[in-house]
């Protein structure tokens, strides 16, 4: 196809306005490419001399961030299989039984899942946990979370299995498989990509999240890296910015290895509403 | 077989179902009848009456709409106007706009360059609060700062922005954070629109704009809609902010999200907390009302 001078010009003009604002976009992220490997890192930007892994090491070093990290493991992972083993269930139920108000679950569920965010719920969200004895526990954490999350796992899987034709369980059921084998056997292994959106989706969210933990949790050793990074801050509250560069990398790495992870099995087009 | 026949008998739906119920049930249903009832209490943190809070009827949103102070800095009244000013601006303005811009040049650009402009907008978004706090916190410092380096070599006036300027700060941090839903979403709805569409429009010999507005953004409304709710709701509720500013400086940013969380933990009051939660759910509750009429309307539409 021939381009006539001016849809040239356009093209171009195009391309370089795409190409300013990716690099509005990258600016502010630019710093964390090179201070984590840089010993005398500041909040400028500074190409490392030499290139070091010696913040890794203070970090690695620094039990009550290793803590952290494995603090966030504990209640990403709980939270996670909680949503996944609930929402396959209970999707399945929605999707393949012929409980009456089935469709006014899933209203109900989508309404309250938006009304009732983790800020506006904040207040009763301490109360119920506090009044249940579970305050300051992983527990907590992950309970919360894996109510929270339900509703919109339960629908993405619900859409999921919808697009499965039923007569892979049937023709089991008719060569005489009960319905619990029919789920575990035939209709599990198909669903198995809908839950490893799930599974994703859920973990990013609960790795990333600040607020509820911050609630909820008070003794240091529970902290997740979210809570616990704030203790890259000297008494005066100014940043040791060497090891938070160094730690926010790591901590960063579980979320880009999963997005990469995603976009290369499932092309990364677009994924509903990834975020909560 | 009856037509109706189902997989699961009621009974063996109902134990699926049941682990999902009891979460939901305890940690989103509970929530919302509770915080109703704590906001008719003057529960607090500590104190007496943590334990035995007093009924005190709509004392506490008579205190939130006090006109004497609403509009007062660091009061219900400033915060909710915020809020508004912060929606308008960094959600429907900032994120809906910027992700149509970008998700129409995606159509045009190279893919080399489209996967580079990509990343970095999927970037901001999926990194964690915190290091995108951190790392917004490096890039607006004063004296040596990524942003103050710029505008001292472009021979500009550098700026502590986040004490001159901290709500303009936290739009454009809020913009830069979510604009890649906005994009991703228009993206998927231009892909779903037949080719032949544009092909006949350069044909005819349209400009880029002309195909942007008689084409392009007609048959994607739905889609616009969709987007224009979702992100106002979440724009709503983000408490990401408080990385950044704490609320501060004076109250200056202080969202709705933020002033529930000072009154409610830093200043122990549980029932006003309690009522400011109440009106946020009731403002979610209205969009998310709109919304899901207008997705069961289409719904219908794609019946018919």
């Amino acid at each position: 196809m021939r381009l006539s001078f001016g849809q040239l010009l356009a093209r171009i003009g195009f391309s370089a306005l795409a190409a300013i604002i990716g690099i509005l976009f990258a600016l502010p992220l630019i710093w964390f490419i090179f201070a984590p490997f840089n010993a005398r890192a500041e909040l400028g930007i500074a190409i490392p001399d030499p290139w070091t892994l010696q913040n890794f090491m203070t970090v690695f070093g620094n039990g009550f961030a290793m803590r952290g990290l494995l603090n966030s493991l504990i209640q990403s992972v709980g939270g996670v299989i909680l949503v996944a083993a609930a929402a396959t269930l209970a999707a399945y139920a929605l999707s393949r039984s012929s409980i009456p108000g089935k469709s006014m679950i899933t209203y109900i569920l989508l309404l309250f899942s938006s009304v009732v965010s983790g800020t506006a719920a904040m207040v009763p969200i301490f109360l119920i946990v506090s009044s249940v004895g579970l305050m300051d526990t992983h527990i907590a954490v992950i309970l919360v979370f894996a109510g929270g999350l339900l509703p919109t796992a339960m629908f993405i899987l619900r859409d999921f299995i919808d697009g499965i034709p039923k007569t892979y369980e049937e023709s089991a059921m008719v060569a005489g498989a009960s319905p619990v084998q029919a789920f575990f056997d035939v209709a599990l292994p198909v669903i198995r990509p809908g839950i490893v959106v799930v599974v994703v989706w859920a973990f990013v969210n609960i790795w990333g999240s600040f607020l509820i933990p911050f609630i909820l949790l008070r003794s240091d050793d529970l902290m997740p890296s979210s809570v616990a990074i704030y203790s890259f801050y000297s008494e005066a509250g100014t940043p040791i910015v060497t090891l938070l560069a160094a730690y926010s990398l790591i901590y960063s790495l579980p979320v880009v290895a999963l997005y990469l992870f995603v976009s290369w099995k499932f092309g990364f087009r677009f994924f509903g509403g990834i975020k909560a | 077989m009856k037509k109706n026949f189902s997989l699961l008998s009621h009974r063996a739906g109902a134990a699926f179902l049941a682990p999902a119920a009891a979460l939901v049930g305890v940690f989103v249903l509970l929530p919302f009848f509770w915080v109703i009832f704590v906001s008719f209490t003057n529960r607090t943190l500590l104190g007496k009456t943590a334990l035995n809070p007093d009924f005190v009827g709509l004392a506490n949103y008579f205190q939130l709409f006090d006109p004497a102070t609403f509009f007062t800095r660091g009061q219900f009244g400033f915060s909710l106007i915020l809020t508004t000013q912060f929606v308008l601006l960094s959600a429907l303005v900032g994120q809906a706009l910027l992700g149509l811009l970008l998700a129409w040049l995606m159509q045009t650009i190279p893919p080399a360059l489209k996967r580079i402009v990509e990343t970095a907008v999927i970037a901001a978004w999926i990194l964690p609060e915190v290091v995108i706090g951190f790392a917004w916190f490096a890039f607006l410092d004063y004296d040596n700062g990524t942003l103050n380096m710029i505008l001292r070599g472009l021979g500009l006036p550098a700026g502590d922005f986040l004490l001159q300027q901290p709500f303009w700060v936290i739009v454009i941090f809020n913009t830069w954070r979510g604009a890649a839903f906005s994009m991703m979403l228009f993206n998927s709805a231009f892909a779903s629109i037949p080719p032949s569409y544009f092909q006949a429009a350069d044909v005819a010999g349209a400009s880029s704009w002309q195909k942007f507005r008689d084409i392009g953004l007609p048959l994607i409304r739905g889609h616009v809609v969709t987007d224009l709710i979702l992100i106002t709701m979440w724009t709503f509720n983000v408490f990401t902010p408080f990385i950044l500013t704490n609320g501060g400086p004076s109250y200056r940013t202080e969202l709705l999200s933020i002033y529930n969380y000072r009154i409610a933990f830093r200043e122990f009051d549980f029932g006003k907390g309690a009522a400011v939660g109440v009106i946020i759910m009731l403002i979610n509750l209205a969009f998310a009302l709109i919304y899901l009429s207008f997705g069961r309307k289409k719904a219908k539409a794609v019946q018919e």
